[in-house]
């Protein structure tokens, strides 16, 4: 096994499956050559050739509509998108197209297409770069929505993601790229869509995130440990379909429960899954579910994302209140 | 590039140079005259009576439809009279291995490349039914977002390439779609990547009811191809022979390896946009309707084929015959459809139905199953 950063094992996976399935194609801006402005294809050129791997155009919805079009002659695209803060233009390719190829064909097509692309606030790119737009994918049907938290989650999750037959967004913190170094396997494996992953296992308090709230929720975790609180972390990795059952069985266990996003509040990831428990578990509850989430203005300009975006010390505020009830 | 150094380049003389270039493919005048020897395709006598056939029978199967949608008996529906020489002689040239994606307005050249035509009607129903492909049919269902499909064609073609195929992606919008940001997107992915595409404009003069003049400062649509370094043709939409020699020509090219190519089709629809309440006389003149008539590719394909002798009146109401009888059995048959479920719909979500779908799924089917 390799210790690798989350980007690295991103590229080995994308590596794994170009090797396992001749089908499977990369492309997007500066992919090539250049190996993605992250370096997440850094090498897959040389190794697989211009033919599956290459570089388009500049332009997203001409990328989208690519994806779409080579599905249709039998292959497994992996586009991405440089950025996601510029999905906007490629969301009729994405919501409109993708999404509805196996529903509009009254299930006689399918678009196996992966599409991957950074995300995420907190390492001061320019306007339009660390959006968190998830909620645009998650809320459009026929979608998967993918959220890595660690490398060995992210080459498993994207093997899956690949390997499936309906759209795939596979979203990619900016943070996390290489923010942290994991033994990952060098073979093949999976870690099934749809399914969240318990970081850490607690009894008082149930605390839900996803991408890189994982981490600060952990870091949140310790810190209430401290203070004699044992609070369980559930990392969603997949935030469509989200994975009821494991939320539902931790909340009964706990009897509280918070949900950390990154987003801004209204972008309610965060308020579905509260929902869902309301839904499922309301008799188990000892106190309200409460949210952490960025505040409802646009994301912020680089200087006061430290400010903006949710940290642990937000999340230790939240779960005393929850605790605390 | 070499620069110019003796004189300053003028972009305005260039611009003219390069508009005065596109001048319009004709074939067969009006009178059904052949006016343009270089470019008959010379089509064998079955070909030309087969394409006469097929242009007879859409624009039965159009006239069936319009009464269909006003009896209730028939949904969303986009007229095609006026525009059989852009739909039908173009995809006369094209072959089965060769994948189709339409707009919505291109329902009769899917049924000609094969999509049964009841399930043309259960799509116009809104039945999901109608779109499930045949296997190894090659095509899509009609596109509703103009120029989606553009962007598509250029994907199916690099497909195509990358599978050594000898075939190639056919894609079609109208004088609207080409102001659309996919349209410049999909005919400069498929040139840069040399990919086998044709991509039709069928200027047909309006977009809705915004006439092709506000679209563009463009002189012809066709001329567009150059920016994106692809060959661009401007062609009689209403001349069935020019249509076809055009398309026959661009999918050689394309099969050589030579990359796509851009034609516009001049034509013209008679009816409404759709037959969901648009009225053309809000903003067409019926003098341009009549104008427009005159030019018409059935007449003059007619007046061609009879004057070869190979055409008459009887043959052509075989046609309708044959026509009407098909259209009257494909009613039946859409008629007996299975009734569609909300429970049909959430089957088809997934390949592999997800927690959310399935516990709405048990919903469904327990209401739909009293």
């Amino acid at each position: 096994m390799a210790q690798m950063t989350m980007v690295q094992a991103i590229t080995d996976a994308l590596k794994t499956e170009m090797q396992n399935d001749e089908n499977v194609l990369v492309f997007g801006e500066d992919v090539g050559n250049n190996g993605g402005v992250f370096r997440a294809t850094e090498g897959l050129q040389k190794e697989f050739g211009e033919d599956r791997v290459f570089d388009t155009p500049l332009a997203e919805s001409g990328i989208g509509g690519l994806a779409i079009g080579l599905a249709l002659q039998g292959f497994r695209p992996v586009p991405e998108i440089q950025f996601f803060g510029f999905v906007y233009e490629v969301m009729d390719s994405i919501s409109g197209q993708m999404a509805r190829m196996r529903f509009r064909s009254g299930g006689s097509l399918n678009a196996p297409i992966t599409l991957r692309s950074p995300f995420g606030g907190g390492v001061h790119t320019p306007e339009m770069h660390a959006d968190s737009l998830e909620l645009l994918m998650t809320s459009q049907p026929g979608l998967k929505v993918v959220v890595p938290s660690t490398p060995y989650d992210a080459k498993g999750l994207l093997i899956s993601a690949i390997r499936d037959n309906d759209p795939v967004i596979f979203l990619e913190h900016l943070k996390l790229y290489r923010s942290g170094r994991q033994e990952v396997p060098e073979e093949a494996y999976t870690i099934p869509l749809g399914k969240a992953d318990i970081k850490r296992e607690g009894k008082d308090l149930t605390i839900i995130a996803y991408g890189a709230m994982v981490q600060e929720s952990l870091k949140a975790a310790e810190e209430l440990e401290k203070e004699g609180y044992s609070a369980e972390v559930i990392d969603l990795r997949t935030i469509q379909p989200l994975d009821i059952e494991t939320i539902v069985a931790s909340v009964e266990k706990t009897g509280r429960a918070m949900v950390v996003q990154e987003a801004q509040k209204q972008a309610g990831i965060a308020a579905n899954v509260v929902a869902e428990i309301m839904d499922r578990a309301i008799l188990s509850l000892e106190a309200p579910v409460l949210r952490v989430a960025a505040p409802d203005s646009i994301f912020p300009f680089s200087q006061a994302e430290q400010v903006w975006l949710p940290n642990s010390k937000d999340i230790i505020e939240t779960a005393k209140k929850v605790l605390t009830f | 590039m070499a620069a110019k150094k003796s004189q300053q380049f003028d972009p305005v003389e260039t611009l003219h140079a390069i508009e005065e270039k596109f001048e319009m493919v004709q074939v067969l005048n009006e009178e059904g005259e052949i006016v343009n020897e270089q470019a008959d395709p010379k089509l064998s006598d079955e070909e030309l009576q087969e394409l006469m056939s097929r242009m007879v029978y859409t624009r039965i199967l159009d006239q069936r439809s319009i009464s269909l949608n006003r009896q209730g008996r028939l949904g969303f529906y986009a007229p095609t009279a006026g525009q059989e020489a852009s739909q039908l002689a173009s995809h006369f040239a094209l072959k089965k291995e060769d994948f189709i994606l339409p707009g919505y307005r291109d329902v009769p050249q899917l049924i000609w490349h094969g999509w049964p035509l009841h399930q043309a009607f259960l799509f116009s129903r809104g039945h999901f039914m109608g779109n499930q492909m045949p296997e190894g049919l090659n095509i899509l269902p009609p596109q509703i977002i103009i120029g989606a499909q553009y962007i598509q064609a250029a994907g199916v073609a690099l497909g195509m390439q990358k599978r050594k195929k000898e075939a190639v992606a056919v894609t079609y919008t109208g004088d609207g779609g080409s102001s659309q940001g996919d349209f410049y997107e999909g005919i400069n992915f498929a040139g840069s990547f040399r990919a086998p595409a044709i991509f039709f404009v069928q200027n047909n003069q309006y977009a809705i009811s915004t006439p092709r003049e506000l679209q563009t400062s463009a002189k012809t649509i066709a001329q567009k191809a150059v920016a994106a370094g692809i060959p661009g043709v401007l062609v009689d939409g209403m001349d069935p022979l020019a249509v076809y020699s055009v398309t026959r020509d661009a999918r050689e090219r394309a099969i050589r390896g030579e990359g796509p190519t851009l034609i516009e089709t001049l034509c013209y629809r008679y009816g409404p946009h759709t037959m969901a309440g648009d009225d053309p006389t809000r903003y067409r003149t019926s003098d341009t309707d009549s104008e427009w008539e005159k030019k018409d590719p059935l007449i003059r394909f007619r007046k061609y084929l009879e004057a070869k002798g190979i055409w008459n009146e009887e043959k052509e109401n075989e046609v309708i015959e044959k026509a009407k009888e098909e259209i009257k059995a494909a009613v039946k048959k859409a008629d007996s459809a299975p009734k569609q479920t909300v429970t049909n719909l959430l089957e088809i979500m997934y390949e592999e139905v997800p927690f959310n779908v399935q516990e709405q799924l048990d919903i469904y089917k327990a209401k739909e199953s009293k």
